[in-house]
């Protein structure tokens, strides 16, 4: 396989700082190329001070190089990474609404709970919501599963992932932030004050 | 305001004492002081109205040069910054003032030049509500800009502009946006101060030299038989123009430039072999594709300048010298890239390299210039036909100014035939919009180069369809009294896509026969003098009348209906291609 050509998917991990407006500036990125966005995460990172994007976008390796140097040129960007699926470890997570009499009746829904892994987070008397997590292929098998019996709600969480091989990173930017802390965010104030002040 | 600046020993911070209470439209000011902007070029409006009002009082240390739209007040700005090499400073209300400035930081995006743009905006706490002239600036300029920011209180104004005229001017330069909320303007602070700033930790301006990478490009030029420079602004952005002289005498080179490095190397520099692109000269263009190795320098591999990209130079080894990381292999694959300041860079090749003589692979350059003099060049600019040529006009300039003038130029057929044909002797004197090809750049342009480079002649050579997007400027030169020579070359035509349309939709001329006003009588109606050259025999008359009139004059020569600009690369072929009919 080709991997300058050929299309896969690629976890970008966009380490930056904390300001409004810069998920704008790195979305921007993708749409101006009309890529789509697969799954978009924001964070914090380990370090105090330092935020951190995962993105998941289906890519050619060419493509990806291009997209994340231009990310790495935005101001507020400290460092961009860019991942195969064999790189890194990751995790995302699923909620499932389940109607309470479906559960209470039907014994194959609790083999299929138990099968997956599922945990109950909360209970009333008319639905269940389930948490599981995994890969996409995994949360979304429950999801078709659970289809015929009664699941009224489903939502999944955007990617996270740990790049496998990142320590040396981890010291760099604890020592980075240590030098130099980061700014605070300076959000608007005065929304909600509107009677209070004279306009013309 | 009385400040004593100390510096303390571990840091290069400016203590100030005596803090002084300043409203947040005055820290604007100061900053645009300190950071030695003479010029703003600007229009008023409801929510920069604090600013203004401070203004009034700082006439005597910064010249607002009022325009009459502010597309014209950004492009005078970006007129200003190419000529002066200075951040040009723009001012702008809300809405639709600063949504008026989106052409020129588009233009300014993708031509690398500094502006800091400081546009009003309503009061923070109405944003979000679609109150009068309220617009999403900041969202709207984003991919547009460098960097922009929201200002909604005034303690971070000084901070704040500190950044923006950093971020305008360092590395590869470009347009900042900070948009400043009314409340802002108007409300008082504890003033400690203007600290420049000269570091923001999340930014590298300039990405580390790599000595291996000097070492490879060295090796690559020292073994190369056919080796060719080609180069873009990036030797006038980084003021490496003595520096990449030196890099091409030394190993002998030739030199070919892209319509923004022109004015970089002097036209008459024995190793110029001229412009590169879609309207480039011949040998140039054709022998992209045989030299052995080609050297790239501070230019972006634009597609007017590479033609088909997978027929583009595949035979050589390509260098490319960059001070954005994400130019290198973005459109051409580089074998060395080399990363870093070309003002740097350069200067360790030159160490490097080997003196040669590659006279005779500049003679192959000479013989392709031959061959289009004689097919194409001569015709053009000593034309036996009795219709007058863009090309003739541009020689009689050149015979005029000597070359030492500034042009500038909109965008069309005069802006291909002036970069083709113009002289110049040094660097910053060539004006145009080249990513964008933004038209009615030409006449604000002008009035911005003038202002920043006042002892110099400037030029504006314009189109009948360019002049008539941004004639209102007429009015600020009139105001101001600026000396701008407006050349008008009319063909009736918005030539270059009634060229298009000849010859590749079968000659349908589909609303390109524009008509103009007499413009003669408009630049009189605005107190300009102006003449209009109909015949030949008048014509050398009128630009030497232009050349010494006092104040601005307006030049309108017409000029044949259905000339081409040849030779050219047509779209979609590759630069071995170029037709010279």
């Amino acid at each position: 396989m080709d991997t300058n050509t050929e299309k896969q998917e690629y976890t970008i991990t966009v380490y930056t700082e904390n300001q409004v407006g810069l998920l704008n500036r790195i979305a921007i990125i993708f749409s101006r190329r009309k890529i789509n966005v697969e799954s978009l995460n924001t964070s914090p990172s380990e370090i105090d001070g330092i935020h951190r994007f995962t993105i998941v976008i289906h890519e050619s390796r060419s493509v990806v190089i291009k997209l994340v140097r231009q990310i790495e040129k935005q101001v507020e960007v400290l460092k961009a990474y860019f991942n195969t699926n064999d790189e890194i470890v990751w995790q995302e997570l699923a909620l499932y609404k389940v109607l309470s009499e479906e559960i209470t009746e039907r014994a194959k829904v609790e083999r299929l709970l138990r099968e997956f892994g599922a945990r109950a987070i909360a209970i009333r008397k008319d639905f269940i919501v389930f948490e599981t997590t995994g890969h996409r292929e995994e949360t979304n098998k429950l999801m078709k599963a659970l289809e015929p019996f009664g699941l009224v709600e489903f939502v999944r969480s955007a990617r996270v992932a740990i790049i496998k091989e990142s320590s040396g990173f981890h010291e760099k930017l604890k020592d980075f932030e240590s030098r130099e802390p980061s700014e605070e965010v300076i959000e608007n104030e005065y929304l909600g004050k509107r009677e209070a002040v004279f306009t013309m | 305001m009385e400040t004593i600046i100390a510096k303390t020993t571990d840091q290069k911070v400016e203590a100030k004492i005596a803090p002084t209470t300043l409203t947040g439209s005055q820290a604007v000011l100061e900053a645009c002081i300190a950071e030695g902007a003479d010029t703003i070029f600007g229009y008023p409006g409801g929510a920069i109205m604090p600013i203004y009002d401070a203004l009034y009082d700082y006439n005597d240390k910064l010249k607002h040069i009022l325009v009459r739209h502010e597309q014209g007040g950004i492009h005078a700005g970006q007129g200003y910054a190419r000529t002066s090499g200075k951040v040009g400073v723009v001012f702008a209300t809300s809405g639709p003032g600063a949504t008026n400035l989106v052409t020129g930081l588009a233009d300014a995006m993708i031509d690398s030049t500094p502006l800091v743009c400081i546009t009003g905006q309503v009061f923070a706490h109405l944003l979000g509500t679609d109150a009068f002239q309220e617009t999403d600036i900041i969202n709207i300029t984003m991919p547009v800009t460098k960097w922009n920011y929201q200002i909604t209180d005034a303690t971070e104004i000084p901070g704040i502009l500190a950044k923006a005229f950093y971020l305008a001017r360092s590395g590869r330069p470009g347009p900042v946006l900070i948009d400043i909320t009314k409340n802002a303007q108007i409300q008082s602070f504890n003033y400690e101060g203007y600290t420049p700033c000269n570091h923001i930790r999340s930014y590298r301006p300039k990405p580390v030299i790599r000595k291996n990478f000097i070492d490879e490009a060295v090796a690559l030029i020292n073994n190369a038989k056919k080796p060719l420079v080609i180069f873009g602004q990036g030797v006038i952005l980084g003021k490496a123009e003595s520096e990449f002289k030196k890099f091409i005498e030394k190993s002998g080179m030739p030199a070919a430039w892209t319509i923004l490095g022109l004015s970089a190397l002097p036209t008459d520099h024995p190793q110029n072999v001229g412009m590169l692109g879609m309207h480039g000269n011949y040998g140039p263009n054709v022998l992209t594709n045989e030299c052995d190795v080609l050297i790239a320098v501070g230019m972006r591999f634009d597609d007017r300048v590479t033609g088909r990209l997978d027929k583009y130079a595949k035979q050589a080894k390509v260098i490319h010298l960059d001070i954005d990381p994400s130019e290198i292999d973005k459109n051409v694959k580089a074998d060395v890239g080399v990363w870093g300041d070309c003002k740097e860079t350069l200067p360790l090749l030159t160490l490097g390299i080997e003196q040669k003589d590659r006279s005779e692979w500049l003679k192959v350059f000479a013989s392709y210039t031959q061959q289009e003099y004689d097919q194409c060049i001569k015709e053009e600019i000593y034309p036996a036909t009795e219709e007058m040529t863009m090309g003739e006009v541009i020689r009689i300039v050149n015979e005029t100014t000597l070359g030492n003038a500034v042009m500038v130029t909109d965008v069309g057929q005069h802006q291909m035939v002036t970069c083709r044909y113009a002289k110049f002797n040094e660097s910053r004197s060539n004006v145009t919009s080249g990513g964008l090809g933004t038209m009615g750049f030409g006449l604000p342009a002008a009035i911005g180069a003038k202002f920043g480079a006042q002892d110099r002649t400037v030029i504006a050579v314009i189109g009948d369809g360019g002049i008539q997007m941004t004639i209102q400027e007429l009015g600020t030169i009139m105001q101001t009294g600026v000396d701008v020579k407006i050349m008008i070359l009319n063909n009736q035509f918005l030539g270059m896509v009634r060229q298009w349309q000849q010859l590749f939709n079968d000659k349908r001329y589909s609303f390109v026969d524009i008509q103009s006003p007499d413009y003669v009588m408009v630049a009189k109606a605005y107190g300009i003098e102006g003449a209009k050259i109909s015949h030949r025999n008048d014509l050398v008359k009128g630009i030497q009348t232009m050349l010494a009139h006092k104040g601005s004059y307006l030049l309108e020569v017409m000029v044949g209906k259905e000339n081409n600009v040849f030779p050219m690369v047509p779209q979609g072929c590759s630069v071995s291609e170029i037709r010279l009919k």
